[in-house]
């Protein structure tokens, strides 16, 4: 908990959990993504489903995915800047399993036709959890520049990450390790107090074992 | 130490001799490793951001349900006629809780402190009180008092009001204000304590009852309870009026009470205001909209 917390964020109105922190899990989802996405198909859940358009959390979300901030003051305007920037988008109402009430799940595909789903929460005060990525359960808040890599579950995968952020001078804040069953699918998750430079993603991607690699950095 | 007492934040100013704002603030950096330039930088910006956030109000503009809108410039022109209660600072006091609260609801830019909903709180205090000559730096001074006992109130109990209701949030704002009024006024650290206590008893057990979930009714108004009760209890601390709990027995109280608190006076909408007739009737018209 830090003073800053408890005086801030400047925001955009009128919820910190049904705006801010909606505009938080577009930003964080279009930073994995890579690229300001193409298309978006948005479903809410629970509270956000029931009082999200009255705390504009749908234009909030869009914000986030054009890359606007949380006081943004466009963030009310933002379907309209969605139509300049070429992102089209539509949202449903539904009911996700096992999540917070203020949850999203954002299903996204950049101009190549990339596709990302990514489910998210509100956790109130504008603070958020990352809750899945393309399927797998993970936790992170999206406070810190965090690199994703996915691999195949074997021997090894984790010392060949952890050895090229040390090559790359990089300081693991917190790691995760999550696979869907032994042997299979993989994901780490790993927290970095240093920004994450786009050629240590391509030596990954190139690196045997390794499906894919995204990143968040914060001071993009 | 973690900011988590208070009554240690306030021997901690006797062992060190420093004032209770920079007790906090070098408390907050050794926690989070932080420059104490960055922080003053920071406290500034969000300053500058609370004055300012009032600019954008339109008296005829409302927010997107209609719910509200147009309440601070009703209160503003009654106060210029003359046909208000309680002088010119006062009303000031109400007008700027009801302006940051309104800006709040139409989507506008505000700080949130310590959250949107109580947004409106901390400016409706201090902003009077700048015009009539406070220091810039005293004011940030008592921001650090406010944002410090806000973080003890978080951690011993909750500023969500899905969580502990609005004394929560309106509670936890109005606590917050009372002491950084306090401070201003060259309270002791104690009479902040003291001021934080008697703004939290006050509003002990006030339920989060938004109608249709929206942070409008009662919030925009609750904002107004919240500044004149941290006026009134900053005024008692200052003339040594004590509270007779201590301030953290105080906030763990009202970490007991919101948790005894139903669900239903929890944010959920399904209470209280929300639960009349007509906040029912609000509710379903804004299902259709």
């Amino acid at each position: 908990m830090k003073l800053f917390d408890i005086i801030g964020p400047v925001m955009t109105g009128p919820s910190s959990s049904h705006t801010a922190g909606a505009v938080k899990i577009g930003l964080v989802s279009r930073a994995l993504l890579g690229s300001t996405p193409a298309r978006a198909e948005i479903l809410l859940h629970g509270s956000f489903a029931q009082t999200g358009r009255g705390h504009g959390t749908d234009r909030a979300l869009v914000a986030g995915l054009l890359g606007m901030r949380p006081d943004d003051p466009r963030i009310p305007e933002s379907f309209s800047y969605a139509e300049e920037a070429g992102l089209s988008f539509d949202f449903q109402t539904g009911s996700l399993k096992n999540v917070h009430p203020n949850t999203a799940r954002l299903t996204l595909w950049d101009k190549k036709g990339n596709r990302l789903e990514v489910v998210a929460s509100s956790l109130g005060g504008g603070r958020i959890q990352i809750c899945r990525v393309d399927g797998i359960d993970i936790g992170f808040s999206g406070g810190s520049n965090t690199l994703i890599v996915h691999n195949e579950d074997k021997p090894g995968c984790a010392a060949l990450v952890t050895a090229l952020l040390a090559k790359f001078q990089l300081n693991i804040a917190t790691i995760q390790l999550c696979r869907n069953f032994p042997g299979g699918y993989a994901v780490m998750v790993i927290e970095c107090d240093q920004h994450i430079p786009a050629q240590l993603a391509e030596q990954l991607e190139k690196t045997e074992g390794i499906v894919r690699v995204t990143r968040l950095n914060l001071d993009v | 130490m973690a900011i988590d007492s208070i009554a240690a934040l306030i021997e901690k100013c006797g062992e060190t001799g420093l004032p209770l704002w920079e007790v906090i603030l070098e408390e907050d950096l050794r926690e989070n490793r932080g420059a104490r330039e960055d922080s003053l930088r920071q406290m500034r910006r969000l300053w500058e951001a609370m004055k300012t956030a009032g600019e954008a109000y339109r008296p005829e503009e409302r927010s997107r349900s209609g719910l509200s809108g147009g309440d601070s410039a009703k209160v503003q022109a009654a106060a210029e006629q003359g046909l208000l209660l309680g002088g010119s600072f006062l009303n000031e006091v109400i007008g700027e809780a009801l302006k940051t609260s309104e800006c709040n609801a139409c989507m506008k830019r505000i700080v949130a402190a310590p959250t949107a909903g109580s947004c409106g709180v901390l400016p409706a205090v201090l902003l009077p009180l700048l015009r009539r000559g406070a220091e810039e730096d005293a004011v940030l001074q008592a921001l650090y008092v406010a944002a410090g006992f806000g973080e003890v109130i978080a951690s011993r109990a909750s500023i969500a009001g899905a969580e502990g209701g609005c004394q929560a949030e309106v509670g936890a704002a109005s606590g917050m204000a009372a002491a950084a009024l306090t401070q201003l006024q060259g309270g002791s650290p104690q009479a902040c304590g003291h001021a934080c206590a008697l703004a939290l008893s006050n509003l002990m057990g006030l339920v989060c009852d938004p109608v249709g979930g929206l942070v409008e009714i009662p919030c925009v108004h609750r904002n107004v309870v919240g500044a004149v009760n941290a006026l009134s209890c900053a005024n008692m601390a200052l003339a040594g009026v004590e509270s007779r709990i201590p301030v953290d027995e105080v906030i763990d109280a009202m970490a007991e009470v919101g948790e005894k608190m139903d669900d239903s006076l929890k944010e959920t909408g399904n209470g209280g205001l929300a639960a009349t007739p007509t906040g029912r009737a609000i509710a379903r018209r804004l299902q259709g909209m």
